[in-house]
């Protein structure tokens, strides 16, 4: 077994690259139109996807 | 030393400032606050997998007391919150229904099995246990195949969906609630055995801390804490990359989830506060130095019982409407009828799931390998 280190390691490497792969593949991050900072009192409806909401 | 505390938290701090710039303020903002509910859970051993199966088998009620008290502060806080704010705020609302039910009593024995839920295998694997790594693996996959049939699985009988506030008004919710809560916490407290009743005081602070840390999730994000929506939209990318064409199914074709799926995941609430808790989780592990020891080889057995039951669990947390953090702790604390069902048909799966892990833990080399947080 590896130590836990490693794998912990090992993990975040993993998501660095899940990351950077999916960076690559998906539309352009622009932070000039991201979300207001906090939600509540933004005005705008909640745009994030959740568990317990049906396809939409 | 590259991974000294404080080398790991200005880490975390310069991964939010760099998101902060390329992504934006609100989802910075979400990591950190994953990266303190990774911190709370691994820090402070705060689970709810180990808690029932403790109940279950040693009738100790102590993890489950914590859990409720975190839910029912959640829900004071939460409630007026969505009542002031309906426009902006959402609750975690879904239907209770067939496929929801038996979602969540197969989410509820795999739990047992894997020994972590849904934050508890992001909490396993970032700490550094290659069975929680091995079950987030197939947590993903389950929750990406149960993603390409819940439109098949919803279409069974299922109620519309039922909220306490709606059924009651909002001060009537928030009275339920606290009442159903209690009610459960008075026949976990008659049922645990002495000594095992009230939780220790790191509970309790771990309770007060993810309380904070879900309103906080809700105040910026505008819905509540969820895990498993993130892990099906990382396999859903996992199997685009490597040449699946998703826009034909109904799941990833509805408008909603196409724009999740072709837009970075860094641009997702429940993928930050995952990857934020998955690195919280390996900074506490470091903290408590619970890498150091060597850890022990689990027995092929326990390890194929763990990939099944986890890919299972993840399958069924998208049927299930959510997992122990989406529908049980989010469902109830912000109203949600369906979070009780999932409580009350998970805890029956749990009762199966620890028969099943007694199964898989025969013999002396697959005790060996039970070395883990949750």
């Amino acid at each position: 077994m590896p130590h836990r280190q490693t794998v912990g390691l090992a993990l975040l490497a993993a998501l660095v690259l899940l990351v950077a792969v999916d960076l690559a593949a998906s539309y352009p991050l622009n932070p000039f139109q991201a979300p207001a900072p906090i939600a509540l009192g933004s005005g705008a409806g909640p745009a994030g996807a959740h568990c317990a909401a049906p396809p939409r | 030393m590259l991974l000294t505390r404080t080398s790991l938290v200005f880490l975390a701090l310069g991964i939010a400032a760099l998101l902060a710039l390329f992504v934006g303020l609100r989802m910075a903002l979400l990591f950190l606050i994953g990266v303190g509910f990774g911190l709370t859970l691994e820090g402070l051993r705060f689970g709810f997998a180990g808690p029932w199966r403790a109940m279950i088998q040693h009738r100790d009620g102590r993890g489950i007391v914590a859990q409720l008290l975190a839910i029912g502060l959640t829900a004071a806080v939460a409630l007026p919150l969505l009542a002031s704010a309906p426009g902006e705020l959402m609750g975690a609302h879904a239907p209770i229904g067939v496929a929801m039910i038996a979602g969540a009593f197969v989410f509820g024995a795999g739990m047992v099995v894997v020994m972590g839920c849904g934050s508890g295998t992001l909490v396993n694997a970032g700490s550094g246990n290659a069975l929680g790594l091995l079950a987030l693996i197939f947590f993903i996959a389950g929750a990406f195949l149960g993603t390409l049939h819940l439109a098949w699985w919803t279409e069974l009988a299922s109620l519309p969906v039922v909220t306490l506030p709606g059924l009651l008004g909002g001060v009537g919710a928030l009275a339920a609630t606290l009442v159903a809560l209690a009610a459960v916490g008075a026949v976990v407290l008659a049922r645990a055995a002495p000594g095992s009743r009230l939780p220790q005081p790191r509970l309790f602070l771990a309770a007060a801390l993810l309380t904070g840390l879900a309103i906080l999730n809700l105040v910026v994000a505008g819905q509540p804490w969820g895990v498993t929506y993130g892990l099906g939209l990382w396999g859903a990318k996992a199997a685009t990359a490597a040449g699946a064409d998703l826009s034909q199914t109904a799941f990833w074709a509805a408008p909603g989830n196409a724009e999740r799926l072709y837009s970075s995941i860094l641009t997702d609430v429940t993928s930050l506060t995952n990857l934020g808790l998955i690195a919280g989780a390996f900074i506490a592990a470091r903290w408590r130095r619970v890498m150091d020891p060597p850890p022990a080889k689990p027995a092929m057995r326990l390890a194929v019982g763990i990939a099944i039951a986890a890919l299972a669990m993840g399958y069924a947390s998208r049927l299930a409407f959510g997992c122990n953090v989406g529908a049980f702790f989010s469902g109830i604390a912000t109203g949600s009828l369906h979070g009780w069902a999932w409580f009350v048909a998970a805890f029956a799966g749990a009762l199966l799931g620890v028969r099943i892990l007694a199964w898989l833990q025969a013999g002396p080399r697959a005790r060996a390998g039970l070395q883990v947080s949750q």
